[in-house]
């Protein structure tokens, strides 16, 4: 079962960019490609800490701004020779706007 | 008796269907066409070529008044269908009644017309139909004609093309980043602005229209930012909504289109619809295949056979003379994706394949879409490209064969493109050169024609000449690829953005045969400085190509936090500046203040959402940035000189402060920390820095080339010169010629190695002209750099970057 909540709209993230969403189980980052598509991750990169959300996208993929470590955004996967992953979260669009699973959120936060 | 059949719409879907039908069973109903036109069904797709004038209304035609005798349709032409009256069975337009047995509702679509002021003045026009195009034939027939086109996509486009070929000045307004964004991803869509922007049609994206202004006639068009346009004519072509009202009216299930099932039969068993006016599965089609495939289906189902529509993927290609285009399916990028790019700068290609799983997705296509159909025919079949994979780009006819010459970008420079910007020299020269003098070797060619004689970051192009020339007799040394997205190194990257004059992230990595799409993150930021290096007041810094620090204007820290060092001219501060951030250390609760090497004073662990207060603060004592975290200036470092040291010999603060004030704000290739000391004794340490100056009695001993860092390296020395201003002069030169030719990342004592110091000393210290020209270039790139990026962000600027996008709790449980 999904519960979708409303997080914002496409424009509220720079194509190529990210912005943050604060949730009870921290901080995860909303990116947008350059192809518009929109993806959900936990602001936090698995190696030091990072936040994802500052680093630079290419393709659907964001390199950490503190060591260069890359993750695809659909997966969570680490990518090359790293080992290591991110959560991600669902999202879907209605138009413009943007929604996310909190089901994900909730089990997390039942942990 | 025949059963009467009934069809509202004379256009593409229902002429087809007709014929389907009368070749199904030709006496099975007497059958009545309305149309809202006042003529039969024509190519409504072939709009475009009768507006540019390469074709005539009657080449169009696809059913004429013969056609609809020879089939016994009694035709409704020019009226207007005002209601169906389902209960009867019959249907009204105007004062006449009409029974039927059962009715095909194939309304077609309305343009969308923004709702802005204006729109409804005349000279505002839709593209739909042949009395549109009769306007705007009219009106480009007027001399100066001008045309605006509201929307940036296929219509708009092909209007703008054909109204530009009939001789109108054309603007493009478009609302999104890049041309037909639905249909294609921004690198097509910069060779599609290219190609139109080649023919004069100027094109604006991110355009808001504001309002059409005029008295009794559209005069001009307004956007939000205030730009105004002139034109005689607004045509709106920003997107069709389906046209439903008589649906809508007469109660049918209707959503965005007129509901119908496989059968394309609506909620009332004996009304089907067809065409643009539908809705299937939630999807509404626009474009002509599948409105072809409903009316097969709508045929047989009259004729009670079995037929079933099923959602089909659609292809997309411009009708603009001379620009070839393909689209087809999805060609977003996914990780579970994986992409095939083939950029041909000299031919204008380029072409990108979506793939997954082995299975093409989507296809964008331009400048070369021959394969188009080839691509889509696979994608629809969901064909298994594993076995050709390797060659699949080049398309059907490559399948087996064929490889990429990586020399193609330098084969097709013109012969009058500098090659050598130091000594002016260009390919032709070089090439001819080669040959007249039967050259073999890069010192030969050096000598001979004098390219890559001096800085050498040509060096990689003439060895490319070399080998185009003598073919694979010459091997050039290996030039290291700046990343994985290309095979050239930087110095063939910068030298090829000015030789080609290239000014966007899109079109380098068009016209320099980037193998991904979008880069990577190491060399979209060494892209973003080489062009805000090379054109400073043509260029828009790309943001989202810069890392995170020179993004938000701070140091970002190991734990996400960010520390923030405000400019302090020369090293030198006073009591008002320190109580001001004594101030904003207590107000933010700072955890570390601590005074950095570059004698500036740092504030550490300050949380990102409280970075434009801390800077407002700041601001009001007086401070601006500090750059501390640019790849740019960061500090002149001084001693206190003349004014207070027994042994200084000239005023060294003032000359530090003053350098630092003219060349705050630059971006260079890596960091530059200066320092001026005001005698040999050296307590501003100037000899490890990137430039650093030592005062004697007899003027200014101007050093460079330090390190002390990974590595350690004393400077180098430029030489002597008597006043302070010859001393900025030279340093600036010294600077900007770093800037134009360093590699991204590249610290002054690299360049400098790599260059040669002498060829450096020649070019500062002996060429005046040179020199000149250098300081120059660097003032006019200040006039666009030195903007305090404090105070822009104070009021403002970027307010994206420092707040959440969302704050969520936990949702509450539904009622």
């Amino acid at each position: 079962m999904s519960d979708w909540i409303e997080i914002g709209r496409l424009d509220d993230i720079p194509q190529r960019g990210a912005r943050c969403v604060n949730t009870p189980i921290g901080r995860i980052a909303v990116f947008r490609t350059a192809t518009d598509d929109v993806y959900a991750i936990e602001d936090r990169c698995p190696h030091r800490g990072g936040p994802l959300s500052q680093g630079i996208v290419h393709g659907a993929e964001v390199t950490c701004p503190l060591h260069n470590w890359v993750f695809s955004l659909e997966t969570g996967l680490a990518q090359g020779a790293d080992e290591g992953a991110v959560r991600t979260f669902a999202l879907k669009r209605d138009g413009s706007r943007i929604f996310m699973d909190a089901t994900m959120m909730m089990a997390i936060a039942a942990e | 008796m025949t059963e009467k059949l009934v069809v509202v719409g004379a256009g593409m879907a229902s002429g087809r269907m007709l014929e389907h039908l009368f070749e199904a069973d030709p006496g099975a109903f007497d059958v009545t066409l309305f149309g809202a036109e006042p003529r039969g069904n024509y190519n409504r797709i072939m709009l475009s070529p009768v507006l540019a004038g390469e074709k005539t209304y009657e080449e169009i035609v696809t059913h004429d008044a013969g056609w609809y005798a020879a089939n016994n349709v009694d035709c409704r032409f020019g009226g207007t269908v005002t209601r169906i009256d389902r209960k009867a069975k019959l249907i009204v337009s105007g004062d006449r009644e009409t029974p039927y047995d059962k009715l095909v509702v194939a309304t077609g679509s309305a343009p969308f017309i923004i709702p802005v002021a204006g729109r409804d003045l005349p000279g505002v026009m839709a593209f739909r139909d042949l009395d549109d195009v009769n306007a705007m034939v009219a009106a480009a027939g007027k001399p100066n004609a001008r045309a605006v086109v509201i929307g940036g996509g296929l219509l708009g486009l092909e209007a703008a093309a054909a109204l530009r070929s009939r001789g109108m000045e054309v603007v493009v307004l478009h609302l999104m980043g890049h041309l037909m964004e639905r249909q294609l991803d921004p690198a097509a869509g910069y060779l599609l602005q290219k190609e139109l922007e080649g023919r004069g049609i100027k094109i604006h994206c991110k355009a808001q229209t504001k309002a059409v202004l005029g008295d009794s006639h559209a005069e001009a068009v307004l956007l939000e930012d205030g730009t105004i346009y002139p034109a005689d004519i607004v045509v709106m072509a920003v997107g069709i909504r389906p046209e439903t009202r008589i649906a809508v009216d007469a109660g049918l299930y209707v959503e965005r289109g007129i509901v119908v099932n496989d059968q394309m039969v609506s909620s009332d068993p004996d009304i089907l619809a067809i065409g643009e006016c539908v809705e299937h599965e939630n999807i509404c089609y626009g474009l002509v295949a599948p409105l072809y495939d409903m009316a097969k289906v709508a045929a047989r189902t009259l004729v009670k056979q079995d037929a079933a529509f099923r959602p089909v993927e659609t292809a997309t290609q411009l009708k603009v003379t001379g620009v070839s285009l393909y689209s087809a399916g999805d060609f977003a990028d996914g990780d579970d994706r994986e992409e095939i790019v083939l950029r041909d700068a000299s031919a204008g290609i380029y072409k990108r394949l979506v793939l997954k799983e082995n299975r093409i997705l989507g296809a964008v296509l331009y400048g070369e879409t021959a394969d188009g159909s080839w691509f889509f025919d696979m994608l629809k079949k969901g064909t298994d490209v594993a076995e050709m994979r390797d060659t699949l780009i080049f398309g059907q006819a490559y399948q087996g064969g064929g490889q990429l010459d990586p020399m193609a970008a330098v084969a097709a420079l013109p012969d009058d493109a500098e090659i050598c910007g130091c000594n002016g020299v260009c390919k032709g020269k070089i090439v001819g050169t080669i040959t007249e003098k039967g050259l073999t070797t890069l010192d030969a060619v050096r000598a001979h024609t004098k390219a890559s004689n001096s800085c050498g970051t040509c060096t990689g192009l003439v060895e490319q000449l070399m080998r185009l020339t003598l073919g694979d007799t010459y091997n050039p040394a290996a030039v290291q690829p700046m990343c994985g997205c290309t095979d050239l190194g930087h110095d063939d990257v910068r030298r090829l953005i000015k030789a080609k004059g290239l000014k966007t992230i899109p079109a380098v990595m068009q016209e320099l045969e980037w193998k991904t799409s979008c880069g990577c993150a190491k060399c979209r930021p060494a892209l973003n400085y080489y062009l805000v290096a090379d054109w400073p007041d043509e260029y828009a810094d790309d943001y989202q190509s810069r890392f995170v620090n020179e993004r938000v204007h701070a140091n970002i820290q190991k734990d996400g936090t960010y520390s923030v060092v405000p400019r302090m001219w020369g090293g030198v501060t006073s009591s008002k500046e320190l109580r001001a951030i004594a101030d904003v250390v207590d107000k933010f609760n700072i955890p570390t203040v601590k005074v950095t090497g570059g004698q500036r004073i740092d504030m550490l662990g300050i949380q990102k959402e409280d970075l434009p207060a801390v800077w407002a603060d700041l601001g009001k004592a007086g401070f601006v940035s500090g750059h501390a975290y640019a790849k740019g200036l960061r500090t002149v470092k001084t001693c206190v000189g003349s004014d207070w040291c027994r042994f200084g010999t000239q005023d060294s603060t003032g000359l530090g402060i003053r350098i630092e004030k003219f060349m705050w704000g630059s971006w260079t290739p890596a960091k530059v920390k200066m320092a001026v000391s005001g005698c040999p004794r050296n307590c501003a340490e100037a000899t490890c820095k990137d430039v650093g100056v030592i005062c004697v009695d007899s003027g200014f001993e101007i050093h460079f080339a330090g390190a002390a860092g990974l590595d350690i390296k004393g400077t180098e020395v430029l030489g002597l010169v008597r006043s302070e201003d010859e001393a900025l002069e030279h340093i600036v030169a010294l600077v900007q010629m770093y800037r134009e030719q360093g590699r991204y990342l590249e610290r002054i004592y690299k360049w400098a190695k790599r260059v040669g110091i002498e060829e450096i000393r020649r070019q500062i210290m002996e060429d005046a002209d040179k020199r000149k020209a250098y300081f120059d270039r660097f003032v006019f790139s200040q006039k666009f750099a030195q903007v305090d990026p404090w105070s822009e962000r104070v009021s403002g600027k970027d307010k994206h970057e420092f707040k959440p996008m969302a704050e969520l709790g936990f949702p509450q449980a539904a009622e």
